[in-house]
């Protein structure tokens, strides 16, 4: 070891090195910075995260591309094969929404209980602890994209063209689905350190939340439809999963109304008609009003973990 | 000029104590107004600072509020009311290995808990290779600690918080972990973070660890910050107010009861002494009412090892109300030359409480003339066989 060097430096800059205020209270503007900071132990959880879930599994990773695929394959059983509802290529509409669906549902599932697993660790070594719920929403980024993977080789497969200038706001799309994952996960997380039955009641309050959300079946079958006819369709959209999985339908699956190959109605409107630019003015007004979400949930975790301590 | 790393400035912690837990959504609704809390302060508005290069040692029995302190300076729990500033890097030990990932290797581990410390993926890098020579697991190193035994996993977790060389280290009672060669070594590098002059904040109840390695102690009591100065004045206060037959939250007065050290003498007045020679020394107590208890002697060496503790047990005193004079007699005394500071005390039969202590009440002088080295004179023979 260098010591005489490297403790010489270390005294040279201490005089200088940024002083750190611990407090009740800590401000908003000091939080992001401090994770800012401490990206490198976010990707380090988001790793071991990873590789704890897989270790010792023989298929490995490759189980988050398989376990989406069978509840695809069971869909796909139910709605178009048994149900017949008709839809054309709807291998491809269901993973479109499927695997952002997936992404917040892994995300919210497994952060609900980190900070209450996590407890010898939170007592004991000082870290920002939204790290945790967020290195779950990173875990989850990972699978999504392995996903994202098996999606493009099915529009290879299918000879499915996506729309391209869709494609192009899919990453504003993504970016508030990370945003709106990673509150959700942060405040929940916290939530169940004082009331330990979030977890069962997430549980349930997320299945009810999926088929709110119009992935398995159309936008013309969802609820908004029959709330328009009371001008609430505003309503649906409060729900901003609704408008992640249109996104992505859209610009993966395109096709807005098809011709049923079953049933009494010839012609179907799948999705919302609108021209590309509204909704890109939509997922604009989404990802501002999804990065309020994050900062709002970050206050709400920074006022909830002062007693984390005493309550774990 | 010195830096100040460490600021503790008017520092409150209060728990609500739940007299009954009610976590679950049921038992909440079903109990809505049951399960009432109360405030329980551990900690009461404590300041102090640290300077770069110093060791303050926190002192305080189990409840005191030291580990709430401690725990407050490394960001684990916030204060309700006051600040602490740090300045530098900080990697605190308080419960060894409690970052790790069971079913992770070692070497995953150390960068995960060197990240969770607060130090970069390049830094941990750089000093991978003293980590694992340090915590001697060298063979094991790819094996998810899971396979670990507790010694392995905590020379591991040792290894990292201190190899990561912060500017302040704080340690909490861990160098009671592993066997006693890998706590001299820890002890040692605790010396060598000193030389270079980093600053360490030492929690224990051994009054002897505090005496071997700080250079400042905090005692603490009820929450209350009740000393803060040099290693033997804050001792002497941590005897006579915490380990007293009622422990008290008044400071200054209550002199635990009615037992006073006075002063130690010699017959002849001079504390030098020629090693192998004999000493004698009266010690001066006062009492107020008659007391049957036990006598203790200690010697320590001016850098704070304790030489030798005499056993109360054997040293029983009836004090009679008024003065009373105890004699100590120390024959052949086999110290090598030095300086020596003694340490009377009269602790109750049981030996648990401290009835009268006087810290630092002599300092012998001994000089020697033979040429043996060390602390004692063994006068061990050699010879060919």
């Amino acid at each position: 070891m260098d010591n005489a060097t490297s403790s010489e430096a270390v005294h040279e800059g201490l005089a200088h090195a940024p002083v750190r205020v611990m407090s009740a209270r800590v401000k908003l503007g000091t939080r992001l910075v401090n994770l800012y900071s401490r990206r490198e132990l976010w990707r380090n959880l988001v790793i071991s995260d990873i590789r704890i879930k897989y270790k010792g599994s023989a298929l490995g990773l490759l189980w988050s591309m398989l376990n989406p695929a069978f509840t695809l394959g069971i869909y796909y059983l139910v709605f178009s094969v048994v149900l017949k509802n008709g839809y054309p290529n709807y291998v491809i509409f269901l993973f479109s929404g499927l695997i952002v669906w997936n992404m917040f549902q892994n995300s919210v599932f497994s952060a609900t209980g980190v900070i209450v697993d996590r407890a010898g660790l939170v007592k004991k070594v000082s870290f920002p602890r939204e790290i945790l719920p967020l290195a779950n929403v990173g875990s989850a980024m990972i699978y999504f994209f392995i996903q994202l993977v098996v999606l493009v080789i099915f529009l290879f497969v299918f000879h499915h063209a996506p729309e391209w200038n869709m494609l192009a706001i899919l990453p504003i799309t993504f970016l508030s689905l990370c945003l709106f994952a990673a509150a959700v996960s942060m405040v929940m997380s916290a939530f169940t350190v004082y009331m330990r039955d979030m977890k069962h009641l997430m549980e349930v309050l997320l299945q009810l939340w999926f088929w709110l959300s119009p992935v398995v079946y159309s936008y013309s079958n969802s609820l908004a439809t029959q709330l328009a006819t009371y001008h609430l369709k505003f309503l649906y959209f409060m729900n901003p999963m609704a408008l992640v999985v249109l996104t992505f339908q859209r610009a993966f699956y395109v096709n807005t109304e098809v011709h049923q190959t079953t049933g009494t109605h010839p012609l179907i409107h799948m999705l919302p008609v609108w021209a590309p630019s509204s909704f890109l003015l939509l997922n604009l007004a989404m990802l501002a009003v999804m990065a309020t979400l994050f900062l709002i949930a970050l206050v709400i975790f920074g006022r909830l973990e002062g007693n984390f301590e005493s309550e774990l | 000029m010195k830096t100040t790393v460490v600021e503790v400035a008017g520092v409150s912690k209060s728990f609500k104590i739940h007299y009954e837990r009610h976590q679950s959504l049921k038992e909440r609704l079903l109990h809505p107004r049951t399960g009432h809390s109360e405030d329980f302060s551990a900690l009461k508005d404590i300041s102090f600072t640290m300077e770069e290069g110093e060791t303050v040692g926190i002192i305080g029995h189990n409840g005191s509020g030291k580990s709430t302190l401690l725990k407050c300076i490394c960001g684990v729990l916030q204060p309700t009311s006051g600040e602490i500033r740090l300045r530098g890097s900080l990697a605190a030990l308080l419960e060894l290995g409690a970052g790790f990932q069971l079913e992770l290797s070692g070497r995953d581990n150390v960068y995960l808990y060197g990240t969770m410390l607060g130090f970069s993926k390049k830094r941990v890098d750089q000093i991978f290779d003293d980590i694992v020579a340090f915590s001697e697991i060298e063979h094991f190193i790819d094996t998810p600690v899971k396979f670990y035994s507790s010694g392995m996993y905590v020379r591991l977790a040792f290894a990292v918080a201190v190899n990561v060389n912060p500017d302040i280290l704080v340690v909490d009672e861990v160098l009671a972990v592993g066997d006693e060669r890998f706590q001299a070594k820890c002890i040692d590098r605790i010396r060598f973070f000193q030389e270079e002059g980093r600053a360490i904040l030492l929690v224990t109840h051994s009054a002897d660890q505090i005496r071997a390695l700080a250079s400042r102690a905090i005692v603490l009591e009820s929450g209350l910050m009740i000393a803060n100065g040099n290693v033997a004045d804050s001792l002497r206060i941590f005897r006579e107010h915490l380990l007293g037959d009622t422990p008290s939250n008044e400071i200054n007065e209550h002199q635990s009861g009615d037992v006073h050290i006075d002063s130690l003498t010699t017959p002849t007045g001079s504390f030098d002494v020629q090693s192998g020679a004999s000493m004698h020394f009266d010690v001066h107590v006062t009492s107020a009412t008659a007391y049957s208890g036990n006598f203790v002697m200690e010697i320590f060496t001016r850098g704070g090892v304790l030489v030798s503790r005499s056993d109360p047990q054997s040293s029983p005193i009836n004090l009679r109300p008024g003065h009373n004079t105890i004699g100590i007699d120390l024959p052949n005394i086999p110290l090598l030359d030095g300086v020596f500071d003694i340490n009377v005390g009269v602790v109750d039969p049981r030996g648990s409480n401290v009835k009268a202590w006087g810290e630092k009440v002599a300092t012998m002088q001994v000089t020697y003339g033979g040429r043996e080295g060390g602390l004692v004179e063994l006068d061990a023979s050699i010879r060919q066989l």
